[in-house]
C-alpha cells in the first residue's frame, strides 16, 4: 500500500513543483511590487494568455499520445489572416467567418494526423511541413498586416465582463476557460480521452486491447488544429489584425507550457490542469518581468528555457526510476 | 466425447519465403490446461497470433463450440471469446489497474465514464482471482507478476471461453508462479480452456492436462501429459527419435582434438544476473570448445552475454588470464580478446544499410578508434580474403549486407570477429536458420580455430552439433546450468537429452 | 544513372537553375567587377554559404539518428558575442581583436554543443526535446548579449568573413568550401563516417562491436554547434551587425530540409555530405528564383512545405508499399512484391 502511495506521489511531482513555483512566484511578486497582489492581476493572466491556453490545450492532447505539433503557431497566424481578409476585404459576417476558420484549422490538423498515421512519418516533420504551409498561405493572402475595423470584432475586443470586487474578464478569457473545462472532461471522463492516454502509454498494447488507434491518433491532431484555429480567433480579437508574423514561436510556448505543466513528452502521462498551471507560469513570468520594469523582455525566454531544462531533467529522473 | 470449445483444422500461414504453419490441427476442450510445445521457430507464436487475430490465416478452418469462426482482428477474437495474455504484459503501464481492466468498454453514465461503477467492477474482478490490490493505482506501481495477473483478469473478464497464456512465467519467481497456477486452476474449474505456452518443462508437467507439439511449422502430435515422459517430450520437440540419436552418436565423433593442458583463459565464478541466469561457474581454456546445450530460452544466451559484458552481472567474478576483471561493457570484453556473435543477427549484429566490407571491418575499426582508420586497401583485403575463405555469396564486398541470405550474413558476422583475432569467440546459435552446406562449413571452421589455439563458446540447440565440436558441455535448463559434462567419447545425445529433460547429473 | 544517390538532388538543382533562364536570360553570366566575381550563381553560393554550414553539422547529427533544433539560436548567439566583443574593443579594426572575437564565439558554441550532446547521450533525453531547450532559451541569451539592440560593427577584418572577397571569390564561399572539405576529410578519410553510420543504422549492434556511441553522439552535437557558430559569424559579418532576434531564424528548419533533400534519412545511418550541399543549394536557389520571378518571397514557405512532404513520402516505406501495390496489382492481379529494402530512393 505504501509503495503504491509513493509511486502515485512520484507521478505528481512535476505538478507539485509547478504549483509550488506558481505560488512562490506570486508571493514574491506580491511582496516586491506594489499593486501585484490583486485579483485583477490574476485575471489579466487569463485575459492576456487566453489564446495560448487554448493552443496549449490542443497541444496537450497531441503530446499525451507521444506526438508533437509544430504547426500551431502558423495555424494561429493563418486563422488571424483568413479572418481579417474575409471580414475586411469581403465583409463576411463574423458568424460565417469563425466557423469557417475553425473548419480550416481542424481540416489541416486532420490531414497532418492522417499523414502521420498512414505513412508512419515522424510527427515533427509532418507538422513542420504544416507550419511552412500555413505560414506560406498567410503570405499568399497578404504580406502586410491587415487590420480589422469590423464592429463585431472590436466589440469582442472591448467587451468587459464584470466580476465581483471590481474585477473583469474578456469574452476570450471566458472562451478559453470553457475550452479548458471541456478538454478536461474529454480527457479524464470519456472513452476517447482514456484512449489518448492508452495510446501514449503503449501503442502496441492499445492495438492488442482492440482500441481504435488510428481514429484516436488522427483525432488528436484534428483537435490540436481546431484549438489552434480557435486560438487564432481569440488572437484576432486581441490584436484586431491578421498578419503572417503573428504568433511566431507560439509552438515553443505551447510545448513549454505543457512540459512545465508536468506532461511527459514521451506521452501517456500528464493532466490538463497541469497545462493550465503551465500557461499560468509562463504568464506570470511575463507579469513579473513587466512589473519589475528594468528587466528586459528576453529574460522571459531565458527563464522559460531554464524551466524547460529543469522539468525535462526531472522527467528523465522520474521515468528512469520507474523503470528500475 | 465432449465437444471441443475451439477446434482448428488444416491451418496454414505463410510469410514471404517462409511457410510458418503447415496444416495444423488443434483442439482445445473446456476446463483443461493445454500446453503448446515446440522450439522457437516451430510455429507456436504464429499459431497464437492467428488464433488471436493478429495475423490473418492463409488457409484452414477454425470452429468455436462447433460453429465456424472467422477471426479478423484482436478485438473480434476477444468478442468471440478468445483472450490472450502475452509474454510482455500488453497493458498500458500509465493507466490504473481498473482502467486497464475495462478500457474500451468502460461503464458510462450520460456519455461520461462512470468511475465509481468502474472501480466497483474492477474490485470485483480482481477479487475473483484472490488479488488484494488498490485498483486505482497505476499499473506500473505493481510487480510484473501482479501485472500479469491483472492482464489475466482483463482477459477472463471479457467472458473468455479460451484463455491463451504466452510465456506468462518467464519473468516470475517461484512464489509468483504458484500464485499464477492457483489462478489458472480456479479458471479451469470454471470451465475456461487455457492454452499455456512455456519453456519451463516442470511447469508444463505441473499444470497441464494435455499438450500439442509443433515442429518446423507442422503438427508433431497431441498427447496426454501423463502419457509422455520428459525425454519423450524433448525428443519430439527436437525431432529425433532416441533410436536415431543412438546411431548418430556413433558417428558424432569430435572433430576437434583435445586441447593440451594449459592455464585457463577465462574463469567465471558464481556469475549470475537476477531474472536472466542463476549464478554459474565456467572455465574456458585456450584451444577448448565449450558447448552450451539446452532448449531455446533455457538461459544459454543470457549466460553468454554476461561473459561479453553485454549485460552486467549482478553477482560473481570473472578472471581473464588469472586477473580479476569487471566486464563493464562490450568494449572492455573486446579489449580482453573476447568476441560475441549474437543469435539475433538482424537486431544485434549487422548494420543492414552498410556493405559487406563495412560490416566485416566494423569491430576491428571500433577497437582501433576513429583516428586510426583501416586503409581502403586493407579493408578490401580483409573483405575479399574472408569472402573467399568463408565462401560468402554474393562475393561483392560492396553489396548491402541486408540483401544477403541468413547463412551468408552469419559468415559476415564471423568474419567481423575473426579479423580481430579474438582469444575467446562466443557463438550463439551460429548455424540456426542456415542451409546444411553453410552449417558444415561453419562447424569445420570452429574446429580449425580451436586447433590453432582459440577458445570457443559454442551455443546450439542441435545436440549432435554440440557433441561433435565441444570438449566440454554445459547443460542449461530453466535458467540454470544443471550440469557440466566432459565430452570424453562416452557422451551421447541421449545422455544430453536426458540431462536436459530431468535436470539431473548435477 | 538514376541509381546514384546524388542524382535526384542534382537533377532538381539543375532543373531549377535552368528554369531561371526563362525569366533571366543572363542568369548564368558571371563577370568580374573590381576584381570580384559577380553574377546570380555567385550570389546563390554567397547567400547559401551559412545554410550549407548549418546543414553540414545537421547531417552529422541526423546520421546518428538525432536532430538539432538549436542551431538557429547558436547562429544568433555566436554573431552577437563576436559583434559585442568587437564593438567594445579598443581597436575594432585589428586582426587580433577579430581573432579573439571568433575564438570566443567558437568556444561558447563548443560548450552549447557539449550540453546538447550530453543531454542526449548521457541523460538520454530525446534529441528533439534536448535541443528544444536551447532553441527556446538561446534566442533570449542572444538578445541578452545584444541588449535587445542591433549591434553594428565597423571592422574590415570581421567584414571579410561573410562579406569580403579573397582571390576574387566571396570569402564565405571559400570558408564554407573549406569546412565541407574538412568534414569530408574527417568523415571519409578517417573511420569517423563509418562509425557514425553504424551508430545511426543500428545502435544495439554498434554497442556490441565496441563503438563508443556516447562519445560519438556528443561529438556530433558539438560539431553541429561549431558549424552553426561559423554560420552565425558569416551572417553577422555580411551585414556588419548582430541581430539577436532575427539572425538565423528558421535556419534549423531549412537545414533539416537540406539534409532530407540530400538523401540522408531522418532515421539515421547512411549520410551524404555532397547531397546535403546540393540540398542547401536547392533551397537557396528556390529562394533566389522566387525573388527574381517576383512572387512575394515569403511564399517560399509553401513550396518548402510541398518539398518536405514529397521527400518524406518518397522515403516512407509505407507510402512506397502502397504505391507499388497499386501499380502491381492493377494489371492481371499479380502478387504484390514485398517492399524491397534495397530500392532506397536517393531523392
Amino acid at each position: 500500500m505504501n509503495t503504491t502511495l509513493t509511486a502515485r506521489l512520484r507521478g505528481q511531482v512535476p505538478l507539485l513543483v509547478t504549483s509550488v513555483l506558481l505560488v512562490a512566484m506570486f508571493s514574491v511578486g506580491s511582496i516586491q511590487y506594489e499593486g501585484f497582489f490583486s485579483g485583477q492581476v490574476l485575471l489579466n493572466l487569463l485575459i492576456d494568455n487566453a489564446f495560448l491556453l487554448v493552443v496549449a490545450v490542443g497541444m496537450t492532447f497531441v503530446i499525451l499520445t507521444g506526438g508533437i505539433d509544430l504547426s500551431v503557431g502558423a495555424v494561429v497566424a493563418l486563422s488571424t489572416m483568413v479572418s481579417a481578409w474575409l471580414v475586411e476585404k469581403h465583409h463576411w459576417p463574423i458568424l460565417v467567418v469563425i466557423p469557417l476558420v475553425l473548419a480550416i484549422g481542424t481540416g489541416l490538423g486532420w490531414a497532418m494526423g492522417w499523414v502521420v498515421h498512414t505513412f508512419e512519418i515522424q510527427p515533427f516533420i509532418v507538422t513542420l511541413a504544416g507550419m511552412f504551409l500555413a505560414r506560406g498561405l498567410c503570405y499568399t493572402i497578404s504580406v502586410e498586416s491587415v487590420s480589422i475595423t469590423d464592429p463585431s470584432y472590436t466589440a469582442m475586443a472591448q467587451t468587459r465582463i464584470p466580476l465581483p470586487g471590481g474585477t473583469f474578464l474578456s469574452p476570450s478569457a471566458v472562451i478559453a476557460v470553457l475550452v479548458a473545462a471541456a478538454a478536461f472532461l474529454v480527457l479524464h471522463h470519456t472513452r476517447f480521452g482514456r484512449n489518448v492516454y492508452a495510446l501514449g502509454g503503449s501503442e502496441q498494447s492499445a492495438l492488442l486491447m482492440g482500441l481504435p488507434v488510428a481514429r484516436t491518433r488522427i483525432t488528436v491532431y484534428a483537435i490540436s488544429g481546431f484549438c489552434s484555429a480557435l486560438g487564432g480567433v481569440l488572437l484576432t480579437f486581441y490584436m484586431l489584425s491578421g498578419y503572417g508574423l503573428h504568433a511566431v514561436g507560439l509552438e515553443l510556448d505551447a510545448i513549454a507550457a505543457v512540459v512545465i505543466g508536468g506532461t511527459l513528452l514521451t506521452g501517456g502521462s500528464g493532466y490538463l490542469v497541469g497545462t493550465v498551471l503551465g500557461v499560468a507560469v509562463l504568464g506570470l513570468i511575463q507579469t513579473v518581468i513587466s512589473f519589475q520594469g528594468t528587466l528586459s523582455s528576453w529574460w522571459t525566454r531565458i527563464v522559460i528555457g531554464a524551466l524547460l531544462f529543469l522539468f525535462i531533467v526531472l522527467q528523465r529522473l522520474i521515468t528512469a526510476r520507474r523503470h528500475t | 466425447m465432449q465437444q471441443p470449445v475451439l477446434e482448428v483444422r488444416g491451418l496454414r500461414k505463410e510469410f514471404p519465403g517462409v511457410l510458418a504453419l503447415d496444416g495444423i490441427d488443434f483442439r482445445l476442450f473446456p476446463g483443461e490446461v493445454h500446453a503448446l510445445m515446440g522450439e522457437n521457430g516451430a510455429g507456436k507464436s504464429t499459431l497464437i497470433k492467428v488464433l488471436t487475430g493478429v495475423h490473418p490465416a492463409d488457409g484452414g478452418q477454425v470452429t468455436m463450440a462447433g460453429r465456424p469462426l472467422r477471426i479478423t482482428g484482436p478485438l473480434q477474437a476477444q468478442q468471440a471469446g478468445i483472450s490472450t495474455v502475452y509474454q510482455e504484459v500488453n497493458l498500458c503501464p500509465n493507466l490504473s489497474v481498473a482502467e486497464n481492466l475495462f478500457i474500451g468498454r468502460e461503464p458510462r453514465r450520460r456519455g461520461l465514464i462512470h468511475w465509481s461503477e468502474l472501480r466497483r467492477r474492477a474490485e470485483a474482478s480482481v477479487a475473483e482471482l484472490d488479488l488484494d490490490i488498490d485498483v486505482t493505482a497505476r499499473l506500473d506501481s505493481f510487480s510484473i507478476a501482479i501485472q500479469q495477473l491483472v492482464a489475466i483478469a482483463r482477459a477472463v473478464d471479457v467472458e473468455a471461453k479460451v484463455l491463451v497464456l504466452d510465456e506468462p512465467t518467464s519473468s516470475l519467481d517461484r512464489d509468483e508462479v504458484v500464485q499464477l497456477f492457483t489462478v489458472m486452476r480456479r479458471l479451469r474449474e470454471r470451465g475456461v480452456a487455457i492454452l499455456f505456452v512455456s519453456h519451463f518443462l516442470d511447469q508444463v508437467y505441473e499444470i497441464c492436462d494435455r499438450m500439442t507439439i509443433l515442429r518446423n511449422g507442422r503438427l508433431e502430435g497431441e498427447y496426454l501429459t501423463r502419457d509422455l515422459s520428459h525425454v519423450q517430450l524433448v525428443s519430439r520437440m527436437i525431432g529425433s527419435e532416441l533410436a536415431d540419436l543412438k546411431s548418430l552418436a556413433a558417428e558424432s565423433h569430435r572433430e576437434t582434438a583435445a586441447p593440451e593442458y594449459r592455464s585457463p583463459f577465462l574463469v567465471a565464478e558464481k556469475l549470475g544476473r537476477r531474472g536472466a541466469i542463476e549464478p554459474y561457474d565456467l572455465t574456458v581454456r585456450p584451444g577448448e570448445v565449450v558447448g552450451l546445450a539446452g532448449l531455446l530460452g533455457s538461459g544459454r544466451t543470457e549466460a553468454a552475454r554476461l561473459l561479453f559484458g553485454a549485460d552486467q552481472a549482478d553477482s560473481g567474478t570473472v578472471r581473464v588470464n588469472g586477473h580479476a576483471t569487471a566486464l563493464r561493457g562490450p568494449r572492455a570484453a573486446i579489449g580482453h580478446g573476447i568476441a560475441f556473435c549474437s543469435e539475433n543477427r538482424k537486431a544485434e549484429g549487422l548494420v543492414g544499410e552498410l556493405t559487406v566490407r563495412e560490416n566485416i571491418v566494423l569491430a576491428l575499426q571500433a577497437s582501433r578508434g576513429w583516428l586510426r582508420p583501416l586503409s581502403r586497401t586493407a579493408q578490401d583485403d580483409f573483405a575479399l580474403r574472408w569472402i573467399r575463405a568463408l565462401d560468402i555469396r554474393p562475393g561483392d564486398p560492396e553489396a548491402p549486407v541486408r540483401n544477403l541470405s541468413g547463412g551468408n550474413q552469419q559468415k559476415v558476422l564471423l568474419a567481423r570477429w575473426l579479423i580481430t583475432d579474438p582469444k575467446l569467440l562466443i557463438l550463439d546459435e551460429p548455424t540456426r536458420g542456415i542451409d546444411i552446406g553453410a552449417k558444415a562449413e561453419i562447424q569445420k571452421l570452429v574446429a580449425g580455430l580451436a586447433e590453432k589455439g582459440m577458445s570457443v563458446l559454442f551455443i546450439s540447440a542441435e545436440l549432435e552439433e554440440v557433441l561433435r565440436l565441444s570438449h566440454k558441455i554445459g547443460v542449461l535448463r530453466d535458467h540454470r546450468v544443471v550440469a557440466q559434462l566432459a565430452n570424453d567419447g562416452s557422451l551421447t545425445p541421449e545422455h544430453l537429452m536426458e540431462t536436459i529433460a530431468s535436470g539431473a547429473r548435477r | 544513372m538514376t541509381k546514384h544517390r546524388l542524382f535526384w538532388p542534382a537533377a532538381v538543382l539543375v532543373a531549377m537553375l535552368l528554369a531561371n533562364l526563362l525569366f533571366t536570360p543572363n542568369f548564368f553570366a558571371v563577370h568580374t567587377k573590381e576584381g570580384h566575381l559577380y553574377g546570380s550563381l555567385i550570389d546563390i553560393l554567397h547567400f547559401g554559404a551559412p545554410l550549407i554550414l548549418v546543414s553540414l553539422g545537421m547531417t552529422l547529427v541526423i546520421a546518428t539518428g538525432g536532430i538539432d533544433l538549436s542551431v538557429g539560436s547558436t547562429v544568433a548567439i555566436a554573431g552577437a558575442l563576436a559583434c559585442l566583443y568587437i564593438s567594445e574593443a579598443s581597436d575594432p579594426g585589428s586582426v587580433s581583436t577579430v581573432l579573439v572575437a571568433v575564438a570566443l564565439a567558437l568556444a561558447v558554441a563548443l560548450v552549447l554543443g557539449a550540453v546538447n550532446g550530453l543531454l542526449v547521450s548521457r541523460i538520454g533525453v530525446q534529441p528533439i526535446v534536448a535541443t528544444l531547450i536551447l532553441m527556446v532559451a538561446g534566442r533570449g541569451v542572444a538578445q541578452l548579449i545584444t541588449d535587445g539592440q542591433i549591434i553594428t560593427v565597423t571592422s574590415d577584418p570581421y567584414r571579410l568573413i561573410g562579406g569580403g572577397y579573397w582571390l576574387t571569390v566571396p570569402f564565405s564561399v571559400l570558408l564554407a568550401g573549406a569546412m565541407v572539405g574538412l568534414t569530408l576529410l574527417l568523415t571519409r578519410s578517417t573511420a569517423l563516417g563509418l562509425l557514425l553510420e553504424s551508430v545511426g543504422g543500428n545502435p544495439v549492434a554498434s554497442r556490441l562491436v565496441g563503438i563508443r556511441a556516447h562519445r560519438l553522439t556528443t561529438l556530433v552535437y558539438v560539431a553541429s554547434a561549431v558549424c552553426a557558430a561559423v554560420a552565425g559569424l558569416m551572417i553577422s559579418s555580411n551585414v556588419s551587425a548582430a541581430d539577436g532576434n532575427n539572425a538565423g531564424l528558421w535556419i534549423e528548419l531549412d537545414a533539416i530540409l537540406a539534409v532530407v533533400i540530400g538523401g540522408t534519412s531522418l532515421n539515421g545511418g547512411r549520410f551524404s555530405i555532397g547531397g546535403t550541399v546540393l540540398g542547401a543549394l536547392v533551397i537557396q536557389t528556390l529562394s533566389t528564383t522566387i525573388y527574381t520571378i517576383g512572387i512575394p518571397p515569403e511564399t517560399t514557405l509553401v513550396f518548402k512545405a510541398a518539398v518536405v512532404i514529397t521527400v518524406c513520402l518518397i522515403q516512407s516505406p509505407q507510402f512506397r508499399a502502397k504505391a507499388t501495390r497499386r501499380r502491381t496489382t492493377a494489371p492481371g492481379g499479380q502478387q504484390p512484391k514485398p517492399a524491397s529494402a534495397d530500392s532506397k530512393v536517393s531523392a
